[in-house]
């Protein structure tokens, strides 16, 4: 029993620390994006499953299984006294786990109803304010002289342009913009993000969160660009993002001195979509894929050991 | 007959066009003249309806009702582009907040990114 409660805290220090940071400076994830962005949700998931197990496998040690603990113990809330052989260590674990295990869950439930209202909201103000784009479905024209792009993502989807993006774009790079938004209707990115939003939420604190979700947001973008080239090609997606978002159309942001937009991770896909590396090997992603699997699966198998 | 999002369009196009505020009657009026042309009758929506699509609005803040006088007068509560600016300023928080409600093309959202386009949007505002 010990030695399952070692193994899960070793777990979930090495996947609260240094596997993150180690993810987050390899090169790899921008030749296997997909795969990244699994890897990084496993991390997050067995992080906080090994994290509630521990403490699971540490409070029922008396008892030596999840049923029976809570046989012993929930009746004691009502009345009659606490077993005996459960002590402060016990009980103080069991409550961090649950404390733990609720404290997530409401964020998770929080964050995605605050997205939601928020969804509504930008369909309301699209439906009234914005323009059908001609032989784009689904997509919407706002009479905005600030260019932009973006896409509300949910049952029902819009992409929204602004008037100031279409004057800039050629109608190639305006395609392409289309496209990357697309894809992240399509793949569903919002959820991912969801979780990370609420994860770095839940735990402001934790050191990775901020680095995970930072992560999270480029890998997202990466694979919305790789979309878009699938679509139209890399040379038009690379020119609206090179007007945009590093070299700024000197009209399109008149006097406003220029926007600086995040310029590293710009010209981290502007050298992918102009180069992109050799895609990672078979080897190296059914490994990927394996550590994901076993990140996930070694809480769950440990909490499913003990439940009885 | 046009479903209700495009009718709530149209009537914020009518009260934005128009410098005094309006009956649900007078909008139904003209709702019907811009109709096309042979079937203009066809289009007209009943008054009913107007009515139903302007209560929508004003939940929704795009309308407020004047209450003295009967038949309530209705009027669009900001400009088009005042509630563009609006509308761009909740996008650009949304964004830098990475609330995961939208995904936005340029860059990923950096704060110095989101309050320069933010000072720009104030700008436009007060031309």
């Amino acid at each position: 029993m010990l030695a399952i409660a070692a193994l899960l805290g070793v777990l979930a220090v090495a996947l609260a620390w240094p596997v993150p940071v180690a993810l987050s400076r390899a090169e790899w994830p921008a030749r296997a994006p997909g795969l990244a962005l699994a890897l990084w949700q496993a991390i997050a998931l067995g992080g906080a499953l090994s994290m509630i197990g521990c403490l699971v496998v540490v409070g029922t040690a008396p008892d030596g299984s999840i049923v029976g603990s809570a046989e012993a113990l929930l009746p004691a809330f009502a009345s009659g006294p606490i077993p005996a052989e459960f002590g402060v260590v016990h009980l103080v674990a069991l409550t961090l786990a649950a404390g733990l295990a609720v404290h997530l869950a409401l964020n998770l439930a929080a964050t995605a109803a605050r997205a939601e209202r928020e969804r509504r909201r930008q369909h309301q103000l699209i439906a009234i304010l914005s323009d059908p784009m001609p032989g784009e479905p689904r997509t919407r024209v706002l009479a905005h002289p600030v260019p932009l792009a973006y896409c509300v993502p949910g049952l029902r989807t819009a992409t929204v342009l602004t008037e100031g993006l279409v004057a800039v774009l050629s109608p190639d790079e305006l395609r392409a913009v289309v496209a990357h938004e697309r894809t992240h209707l399509e793949q569903f990115h919002h959820l991912v993000l969801l979780a990370f939003r609420a994860w770095h939420q839940a735990l402001p604190w934790f050191p990775i969160a901020n680095r995970a979700e930072r992560a999270v947001t480029v890998l997202t973008e990466m694979l919305a660009d790789d979309g878009a080239r699938r679509a139209t090609g890399a040379a038009p997606l690379a020119g609206a993002l090179e007007r945009l978002g590093v070299a700024g159309e000197p009209g399109a942001y008149a006097d406003s001195g220029g926007v600086e937009p995040d310029r590293e991770t710009v010209e981290a896909r502007l050298a992918r979509l102009r180069s992109p590396g050799p895609p990672l090997g078979g080897l190296a992603r059914i490994a990927t894929a394996v550590v994901a699997v076993v990140i996930v699966a070694t809480p769950l198998v440990a909490m499913l050991m003990i439940i009885r | 007959m046009a479903n209700l999002g495009e009718l709530e369009r149209s009537v914020m196009e009518r009260l934005w066009a128009s410098d005094a505020a309006l009956t649900a009657n007078e909008l139904r009026d003209r709702l019907t003249l811009v109709g096309e042309a042979g079937e203009a009758g066809d289009r007209s929506p009943a008054t009913t309806t107007v009515l139903t699509v302007l209560a929508r609005l004003e939940r929704k803040g795009f309308v407020s009702r004047s209450r003295d006088v009967r038949p309530h007068r209705y009027r669009a509560l900001l400009s088009r582009a005042e509630h563009t600016a609006e509308m761009m300023h909740e996008v650009l928080d949304r964004a830098s907040d990475r609330d995961a409600a939208l995904a936005r093309f340029i860059g990923t959202a950096t704060p110095g990114e989101t309050d320069t386009l933010r000072r720009l949007l104030d700008e436009l505002a007060r031309r």
